[in-house]
């Protein structure tokens, strides 16, 4: 069997479009900053083409040209690196390698696999490695789903590959191309072996997309359908759509990052990115310990089997972090135009904003706010705006969304700073952490006052779970409202200002607060809860406020109606056992009307 | 202009020092010097100072001296290249002695016999080569081990304010640091930036007298030595750390004081170099460069050794918002906070649990590490003591008599909580006492208001009191 090259979308020559001329320089280093780094003699170097830098060819990429001089951005150390060392210009752009291979896949931010970065027992990460980001040798059984003589174009489907056990990887006709297949080659095949012919000309399962330029759809699709989270607080109060965008703001020790892997754990997404951008080290091995033990709770497979995990922790080079956000989306997007639901996180947006922030410090750049430069809000768009439900390319019509979760790590806990408040006009949802709730061990430690959601799923929810869910929803959100204005007053002049039917609502207030919005992460029960258990628990807590304020009506003092003892029984739900989870509310409604009126 | 040392073919001087700018030093000529080199630079008169290249272009060098520059001319300083990034030596000849910042001796003593060297800015290590730490570390002090609780290979930061006792906590620390059931010595390596001779000597005594000599180094930047060298000492430290700890398979405790000192060295060399300031003038990459030393802790699989951090830093203002607590607390592991609310009731160790936190302490608690009820107690001490806090503030709005018997009990719960779990002097107490402590201090409780604690667990160590006073 022949090999091909890697198919470059989208193709710019040709209507199969296998050639690509690349004019390749090589030119000196003149001026070295930490990762930024000058060269001259590169005369046919463009803006974000890929260079390999000094004798240790350092991975590179050009972020300016000025006359003569081509400035470029390290992803590796540039400790040891002279003055007059060779410069060599790919003529190409950072390329994203997509095919099958990649879920399961550990990599660092230029999508290099972490296991080939050490060698022979090495602990660290060696300079200059240049692995191949998808295995050459590994087979896979290709499936066509093409005959001989169909006519093809962009996007259509020509076979699949099963990658792990729940997952179909679907083989794609390349951006570009188009034609007749004259020749299939079913069976194994290494992603580099051809699996059809296109008008003669052979087609392997690698394609390569440039990072930073976002993959063609047919068409843009309004977003109607949440993505589950299993957070109570977020799929009741701020639910995100898929294909939407969410921030989950907060500063350190507020639990961004136990969210983020909460929701990269449980979200009803087919696919998972999680991109850990300049974050620490110790909490990539958790990941990467816990999870390959778990397994995808709507499948069954084992959890590592729909995710891929992008690592560029933060000891690790500042210019990698930066392009570790669109090897993040690049992928994202290229399981999306399979027909999947995927779901990327992103630990920390803000990590990567202060990458670029030290890349233009060092181009001596003009700042705009808190130095961070004044493109930051256009890069920043340029990511969040690849989020979305879209109608695939090709044939047979098919669906798929990205749904981005980006952390963002303000400085000082304070949300005015540049990047909050630039993520905050581009994402549907914004999760904002609260670091007094944090500190009472409330977690998530979302703040239901501050957070917003900005898709209306409303209507799924009271088709797809309960007619009841809106209503319950609206009067939730109303209560810890309302308890949220009496606390104020609580604070100033103590409870037993209030009147008795508003000790009631902050009552109600409290039970929503601890008993429905709270969730424990680490209690295998409680860290995930589905609609329906969310729904039972909402209905219990509803019903017990009717009920106290019943009692209050028949005459019951209101410190007997709050110490209540079968309000305690509030506590259990989230440990209720998972089936039955409606009979088990009625339950305890019928206990505490009882208990309400004999008291 | 170049001269060739005759002794080593590998040495080239250069002469040709066209500025000096506080710490920094411009040098044309440099052709053939790597970025981050290492070169030493001659005045003639006194030692020989260490530098090293923060910038290359073309053949002219911007070169920060870690002796300071002071008595550097145009004429008489010559720049010497050896070809090779700060190195230092590591090894098991280095325990009992006194080194200053950049690892020399500092006690009077021969130079230490190093087994090998090592650059000291390290190499990031590969995640998956990484293994998750989860081996309970015992301190001896209550609001640590029962509620922030640290583990081998973790990185835990000390936030303390001017004349908290941070250094002693420290010192205790890693005097009595011991993992129940494992008999393997832990070492200590003791970086000290800009203190004081006064704390130097705390620290001398502290680790350098009895048997904590022949498992401790103490690497001294005293304040008023070369604000530079204070780069230097962590990294130093840090090389010598991970050498023992992930080829020696050692335990080895890295404790840092002070990181408000390095970090405004690290201010100073950005403002001599003129870069774009960030905030409060510290400089944009001021994460990149905490997380390169930060993120050194850990362990890794197959071996048995760890790096363990502890790294103090005062607060300026005692404002946790400071740049630097924020940028250390966004790459530890957590913080342990100290209060000075608390020190000045005289709680010793003051440390103030509501703000402090472990980010590890689930991996190392439970079933077969410490006790089945220790994540459902840490979090109702907590949860207790923070609505005793809310209460408290709220007392002092309404008084006493306003507030209702339940809320009077947090009352409390809180002031015993303070005097006796984190007031717990200079006693050591095992993890066994500890839990006790807290389950004592639950006692006033009802079963029904200890909602994060489980039904067995309460039912097993809830020591619930019949009729309290607060009830009565």
């Amino acid at each position: 069997m022949t090999t091909t090259r890697p198919h470059t979308e989208p193709a710019p020559l040709g209507r199969s479009g296998l050639a690509r001329t690349v004019t390749s320089d090589t030119g000196r280093v003149v001026r070295i900053s930490g990762p930024v780094i000058s060269a001259t003699d590169l005369p046919h170097t463009r803006l974000f083409d890929v260079v390999r830098v000094g004798t240790e060819r350092l991975l590179g990429e050009v972020i300016k040209l000025d006359g003569d001089l081509v400035v470029m951005q390290v992803f590796e150390d540039t400790t040891g690196l002279q003055v007059g060392e060779p410069v060599e210009a790919t003529g190409e752009p950072l390329y994203a390698e997509l095919g099958p291979g990649l879920l399961g896949g550990i990599l660092d931010g230029t999508q290099r696999p972490l296991e080939n970065l050490s060698t022979d027992g090495n602990l660290y990460i060696a300079r200059g490695a240049d692995p191949h980001r998808l295995d050459r040798n590994r087979h896979w059984d290709f499936r066509p789903a093409v005959e001989v003589g169909d006519r093809v174009g962009p996007g259509d489907l020509l076979g699949s590959v099963p990658e792990g056990h729940a997952i179909e990887h679907r083989i794609l006709v390349p951006a570009g191309a188009a034609g007749i297949i004259s020749a299939i080659h079913p069976g194994p095949a290494t992603v580099l072996d051809p699996v059809v012919d296109i008008d003669g000309h052979p087609i392997a399962m690698l394609r390569r997309w440039p990072l930073r330029r976002a993959r063609p759809v047919a068409d843009r699709l309004p977003l109607t359908v949440p993505l589950i989270t299993g957070q109570r607080v977020l799929d009741l109060l701020f639910p995100v759509a898929r294909g939407g965008s969410a921030i989950i703001p907060g500063g350190f020790g507020t639990g961004k990052t136990v969210l983020e892997q909460a929701l990269a754990k449980f979200s009803t997404a087919d696919i998972v990115i999680y991109v850990g951008c300049g974050e620490r080290g110790n909490e990539l091995t958790e990941v990467l310990e816990e999870f390959p033990q778990l397994t995808d709770p709507r499948t069954g497979a084992p959890l590592m089997e729909r995710t891929v995990l992008i690592a560029n922790t933060s000891n690790m080079p500042v210019a990698a972090r930066e392009a570790s956000i669109y090897s993040g989306i690049t992928i994202a997007e290229y399981y999306r135009d399979q027909g999947y639901d995927v779901a990327m996180m992103a630990d920390s947006t803000s990590r990567w904003g202060e990458a670029l922030r030290e890349v233009s410090s060092r181009l001596e750049e003009m700042p705009a706010e808190d130095g961070y430069p004044a493109y930051l809000a256009t890069r920043l768009a340029g990511f969040y705006e690849r989020a979305g439900a879209v109608q695939c390319l090709g044939t047979p019509e098919r669906t798929g969304s990205v749904t981005v979760v980006g952390a963002v790590s303000p400085a000082g806990g304070d949300f005015s700073e540049p990047i909050t408040q630039n993520s905050l006009r581009l994402a549907g949802c914004f999760w904002a952490l609260d670091t007094a709730l944090s500190r009472q061990r409330h977690f998530p430690a979302v703040n239901w006052l501050r957070s917003f959601s900005q898709y209306g799923l409303d209507a799924w929810f009271d088709r797809e779970i309960s007619a009841d869910w809106s209503p319950l929803r609206r009067w939730a959100a109303a209560s810890l409202q309302d308890e949220g204005v009496l606390q104020e007053v609580v604070s100033l002049l103590g409870v037993e200002a209030l009147a008795a039917e508003q000790r009631i609502t902050l009552r109600i207030g409290q039970a929503l607060r601890e008993d429905l919005l709270q969730q424990s992460s680490f209690d295998d029960l409680d860290a995930s809860c589905p609609p329906q258990r969310l729904l039972a628990m909402l209905r219990v807590v509803h019903e017990a406020g009717a009920a106290m304020r019943s009692a209050l009506q028949q005459g019951v003092a209101i410190t007997d109606i709050t110490a209540a003892s079968v309000l305690a029984d509030l506590g259990r739900m989230r440990r209720w056992p998972a089936d039955n989870i409606h009979e088990s509310a009625s339950r305890l409604i019928q206990r505490i009307a009882e208990e309400m009126s004999s008291l | 202009m170049t001269t060739t040392d005759a002794q080593s073919p590998f040495t080239v001087g250069h002469r040709t020092v066209t500025r000096v700018a506080g710490p920094l030093i411009v040098v044309d000529g440099m052709d053939g010097v790597g970025y981050g080199e290492l070169v030493e630079v001659e005045t003639g008169d006194g030692p020989v100072r260490e530098g090293q290249v923060l910038e290359l272009d073309g053949s002219t060098a911007i070169v920060q001296v870690f002796g300071g520059t002071v008595g550097i001319g145009r004429r008489q300083t010559s720049v010497l290249t050896r070809g090779r990034a700060a190195r230092t030596g590591v090894g098991n000849d280095y325990f009992g002695r006194v080194l200053d910042g950049a690892g020399r001796p500092r006690d009077g003593g021969p130079q230490p016999v190093p087994d090998d060297y090592r650059h000291v800015n390290g190499l990031p290590l590969n995640p998956i080569t990484r293994a998750h730490p989860d081996q309970f570390i015992e301190t001896g002090v209550s609001a640590i081990d029962g509620l922030i609780t640290l583990v081998r290979g973790q990185k835990l930061p000390i936030f303390s304010g001017a004349g908290l006792p941070a250094n002693s906590l420290a010192a205790r620390i890693a005097a009595q640091a011991r993992v129940p059931g494992d008999d393997a010595e832990v070492v200590v390596i003791f970086a000290a930036m800009g203190v004081t001779r006064r704390e130097a000597e705390f620290f001398r005594t502290e680790f350098l007298t009895g048997g904590a000599a022949a498992r401790s180094v103490l690497l001294l930047n005293l304040a008023d030595d070369p604000t530079i060298e204070r780069l230097l000492t962590p990294r130093v430290a840090l090389t010598m750390a991970e050498y023992l700890a992930f080829e020696q398979h050692r335990h080895v405790l890295v404790v840092m004081t002070d990181m408000t000192a390095y970090c405004e060295a690290l201010r100073e060399i950005s403002a001599a170099r003129e870069e774009m300031p960030g905030r409060r003038g510290y400089p944009g990459y001021m994460y990149t460069d905490l997380a390169s030393l930060y993120e050194r802790a850990g362990r890794v699989r197959g071996g048995t050794g760890s790096l363990t951090q502890l790294m103090i830093l005062t607060m300026p203002d005692d404002d946790i918002t400071h740049p630097i607590p924020d940028l250390t607390g966004y790459i530890t592991e957590g913080q342990i906070v100290l209060s000075r609310d608390l020190d000045r009731q005289g709680i010793q160790p003051p440390i103030d649990v509501l703000p402090s936190l472990s980010r590890l302490m689930n991996a190392g608690i439970g079933v077969g590490k410490t006790r089945d009820d220790h994540r459902g107690l840490a979090d109702q001490l907590y949860a207790c003591y923070a609505r005793g806090r809310e209460v408290r503030r709220l007392m002092s709005i309404v008084g006493e008599s306003g507030l209702p018997t339940e809320d009077r009990r947090y009352l409390a719960f809180a002031a015993a909580f303070e005097r006796t779990y984190l007031g717990q002097g200079p006693a050591r107490r095992t993890l066994t006492d500890t839990l006790e402590v807290g389950w004592q201090l639950l006692a006033p409780f009802p079963a029904a208001e200890l909602k994060r604690v489980s039904a067995e667990h309460l039912a097993h160590y809830h020591h619930e009191a019949s009729v309290t006073a607060t009830d009565a």
